[in-house]
């Protein structure tokens, strides 16, 4: 996989938030993804964002413009040093949550994106990966 | 402090959401709207989302507390607007919105709150059936 392009964005207050869902559209448009598929991974960011800034007390958002192979794609990393998730089987589940959200956040980015990885360590922090390609 | 505005349309609140919102601003809204329906007595309320690229678990969350809470203050709510794409992707999402009604646009919003209106009256004139199963597994 060859990364093409990429930039980082703070995540830190809910209007950040705001931005990464503007930044990704414009990224996705600019490779000429269609609007559903749009829809979709702008929602999964906005999504793993909030969970950025809700639960891992702000971080950061890499956005990658990838290739592999014939496809070309968008890679957004989410990141915090957040208190980790203990039983991540448990977090992704539909349903869960421990602040009184959805809990829609991690299972249906995992469902909107094309491929989704979670990596995560209780004190350490958070890393969540999505690739939606085009 | 930045606010969606709420206009007053005849016996209807109406609310155009315009913008991305941020979360809470989304909050705001929930508020300012629970006190516009005691306020005004308002018996429906329409919320345009047609402006709104996406919906997440948390403005999806929002409209449903929207729908339940003006439910308790009598009054009922109709979404309008909502974009096929966001439509699709609510699926995905795993996003229920069982509680909320929706509507095409304005017009057929404002058709199907009177239609619930007079429903309701004719069944509270009627005095509704009891729809009690608890006695059933
Ligand atoms: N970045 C994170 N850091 C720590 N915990 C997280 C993070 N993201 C998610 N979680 C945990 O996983 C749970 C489920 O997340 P999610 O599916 O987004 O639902 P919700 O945000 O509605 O709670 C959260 O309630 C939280 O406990
Ligand atoms: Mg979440």
């Amino acid at each position: 996989m060859t990364v093409q392009r990429s930039d980082k964005r703070l995540i830190r207050t809910s209007e950040d938030i705001v931005m990464v869902r503007q930044l990704v559209r414009e990224w996705a448009k600019t490779i000429g993804m269609n609007l559903v598929d749009q829809t979709k991974l702008i929602t999964a960011a906005s999504e793993l964002a909030r969970n950025t800034f809700d639960y891992g007390g702000g971080g950061v958002m890499l956005i990658e413009q990838v290739i592999d192979a014939m496809k070309i794609g968008l890679r957004l990393t989410f990141e915090d040093k957040g208190p980790g998730i203990d039983d991540v089987e448990q977090a992704i589940k539909d349903g869960y949550t421990t602040g009184g959200g959805m809990g829609l956040g991690l299972g249906g980015a995992r469902r909107l994106a094309n491929e989704f990885y979670i990596d995560t360590k209780p004190g350490e922090g958070t890393r969540v990966t999505i690739i939606r390609w085009k | 402090m930045e606010r969606i505005p709420i206009l007053k349309m005849g016996k209807f609140l109406l609310v155009t959401i315009q913008i991305d919102m941020h979360d809470r601003l989304a909050l705001s809204l929930q508020d300012d709207l629970t006190e516009m329906i005691v306020k005004t007595q308002a018996k429906g309320v329409l919320i345009d989302i047609s402006s709104l690229e996406i919906v997440d678990s948390f403005i999806g969350r929002m409209l449903n507390n929207i729908a339940s809470m003006s439910k308790v203050l009598d009054a009922l709510t109709v979404v309008v607007g909502m974009r096929p794409a966001v439509a699709i992707t609510m699926v995905e999402l795993g996003l229920d919105m069982k509680g909320v009604k929706t509507a095409l646009d304005m017009d057929r919003g404002i058709e199907l709150l009177e239609s619930m209106m007079d429903q309701e009256d004719s069944e509270s004139a009627q005095e509704p059936e009891s729809d009690n199963d608890s006695t059933k597994e």
